[in-house]
């Protein structure tokens, strides 16, 4: 159910370049049905900024009512919520969204997790669902640079983790697509999250592999009644589009056309 | 007796709150937060005769205040709305106003017709004032004759009352107030949004890939309340306002230009609870002024 909340950060710390990693308590957390799904922060109580800001959970504990938010402090109002201290208490509409499932991936399975950036963060919940019921992660983690990189040991102490940096100042140089055609992974079903250009590159090199994709996009209520962040589909007439907020943020491979 | 109840053509009021057209979808997704029947109406999203897939994204770009959108009027279409969303609605006990859009009067005509009879649906919203498609729209609401025209062909199909929104894009809105007035409109419903455009720093382009969209939110507020304030003294229909509303407060100021009721739009983005919480905030109000009932407020603006 989806519940307004005002949630009280009880940690917050800067873990990369721009990248805020903040913990927040409070009952909405109960309501958290899959990894992948997001909230709604309204960053200021007065109008200015006005919209919400949707951020991505990166886990979260349900008997601690806590959950982890980790976003890149790059515009007016994520900087606006990176600025917050511990023990302010923020406005947060959430859960939203439909996440990834950990049932698609038996236990004894490999799962592929290719993550990009501000993207990578949902996938850090899923790798912890997935190796809690045996499936074997390999995670793929695309950055820009050696200061952009995080998580990067939470990953990898849940399975084999590559980083890739564009300009190679940390680990493999490239993007996640060259590091998987140098080094093959041999997996199921593969779950991925991050820029639009990676997750279409993702989707042709995987096209006979089961996979799932988040996506991003502008948003406006966050809840599907306004209609800004729709995508076209691949599949045409049935459903011609979707909605990135209430249909998604994540959907099978080949679903949304990219 | 009921302080905030309101009585308009087709429409008795519990309370004069009601989403705008366009934030508020089909009343779905608000419905899964909260009760709707606790509204005084619904004005539901655009209705178009074909299905409408609406404009390239990003259709929103934030802006001081408030935001620019141009979704471009998307929506399943006359028969999946009737069929679907209106069907869906029944379950509410909540009058319903339904928007129509068209790119010309015939198409206009065909929707207003068939939705008209719906049977939850009490009153019609003639959209004439979208600034974000091609064809139609707004084109009928900058000009007289024409959304004099469109209002009469309207109003000759229509099984309920007809109020008219008006575009704050003229140089003179009490004009094309008056001219649908004179053509049989039962009400207005003002303003929609104001044209505008945001740039990219980086780019110097367009943020919305339409290039331009209707800016609305607090922003627009000030410009509302004063045409509001020119409308209501030039016509003799009732009112119902809207633009930047936010809170009971907001909600006490366009009652007091003239409006008869109230719409909550780009609100309802910021806090989905926000209709409901006008509504229980606006009997205090009404206290602290020392009225009884939420119809003393209206055209207080105007009293010598």
């Amino acid at each position: 159910m989806i519940v307004q909340n005002r949630m009280t950060i009880c940690a917050t710390r800067q873990i990369a370049d721009n990248i805020i990693e903040m913990v927040l308590e409070g009952s909405l957390v109960k309501e958290i049905a899959s990894p992948g799904q997001f909230v709604h922060i309204r960053v200021t109580d007065t109008f200015e900024p006005l919209l919400r800001r949707p951020i991505s959970i990166a886990s979260f504990d349900k008997e601690k009512e806590q959950m982890t938010l980790i976003f890149r402090a790059e515009g007016r109002g994520t900087q606006l919520l990176a600025a917050k201290q511990i023990g302010v208490e923020v406005d947060v509409l959430g859960p939203l969204g439909n996440g990834f499932s950990a049932d698609n991936s038996a236990p004894g399975e490999t799962a592929l997790l290719i993550g990009g950036g501000i993207g990578v963060p949902p996938l850090y919940q899923l790798s912890k669902e997935l190796t809690a019921k045996g499936v074997h992660c390999v995670h793929i983690l695309g950055f820009q640079t050696a200061t952009a990189v995080f998580y990067e040991d939470e990953f990898a102490a849940l399975g084999e983790t590559r980083i890739v940096t564009a300009d190679g100042s940390a680990g493999e140089q490239g993007f996640v697509t060259d590091s998987l055609a140098r080094n093959p992974v041999d997996f199921t079903t593969y779950y991925t999250c991050g820029p639009t250009p990676m997750l279409h590159a993702v989707q042709q090199t995987f096209h006979d592999k089961q996979g799932f994709l988040s996506f991003e996009q502008r948003m406006g209520c966050g809840i599907g009644a306004c209609f800004a962040c729709v995508c076209e589909t691949q599949t045409g007439q049935d459903m011609p589009y979707v909605k990135v907020c209430s249909d998604g943020p994540v959907f099978p491979a080949g679903v949304v056309a990219i | 007796m009921n302080r905030l109840a309101v009585e308009l053509p087709g429409l008795s009021l519990k309370n004069p709150i009601m989403p705008a057209s366009g934030c508020f979808g089909f009343g779905k997704e608000y419905g899964n937060l909260y009760d709707l029947s606790q509204l005084g109406a619904i004005m539901i999203k655009a209705t178009t005769l074909e299905t409408r897939f609406g404009n390239p994204t990003p259709r929103v770009a934030e802006t001081a205040a408030g935001m620019l959108n141009a979704i471009g009027l998307q929506n399943p279409g006359l028969e999946r709305v009737m069929a679907e969303e209106l069907t869906r609605l029944q379950q509410h006990d909540v009058p319903i106003i339904a928007n129509v859009a068209g790119s010309e009067t015939e198409d206009y005509v065909q929707v207003a017709e068939a939705i008209s009879k719906a049977p939850n649906v009490n009153a019609l919203e003639l959209n004439i004032s979208c600034p974000n498609v091609k064809c139609g729209g707004i084109a009928f609401g900058t000009d007289p004759k024409l959304a004099a025209e469109l209002t009469s062909a309207v109003k000759a199909v229509s099984s309920v009352p007809v109020y008219v929104k008006l575009s704050p894009n003229v140089s003179d809105i009490t004009v094309i107030a008056k001219a649908v007035e004179a053509a049989g409109a039962d009400g207005i419903t003002m303003i929609n949004t104001l044209v505008g455009m945001r740039l990219d720093r980086k780019t110097g382009k367009p943020v919305i890939a339409n290039g331009t969209g209707g800016l609305s939110g607090p922003a627009v507020k000030p410009v509302a309340i004063r045409m509001v304030y020119e409308v209501s003294k030039a016509v003799n229909i009732p009112i119902i306002g809207m633009g930047g509303v936010t809170d009971a407060g907001d909600v006490i100021d366009f009652l007091s230009a003239g409006a008869s009721a109230v719409a909550v739009g780009t609100a309802n983005f910021v806090n989905p609870f926000v209709c409901p919480e006008i509504i229980h905030a606006l009997p205090a109000l009404l206290d602290e002024l020392g009225l009884e009932t939420i119809t003393e407020l209206i055209g207080r603006s105007h009293a010598v």
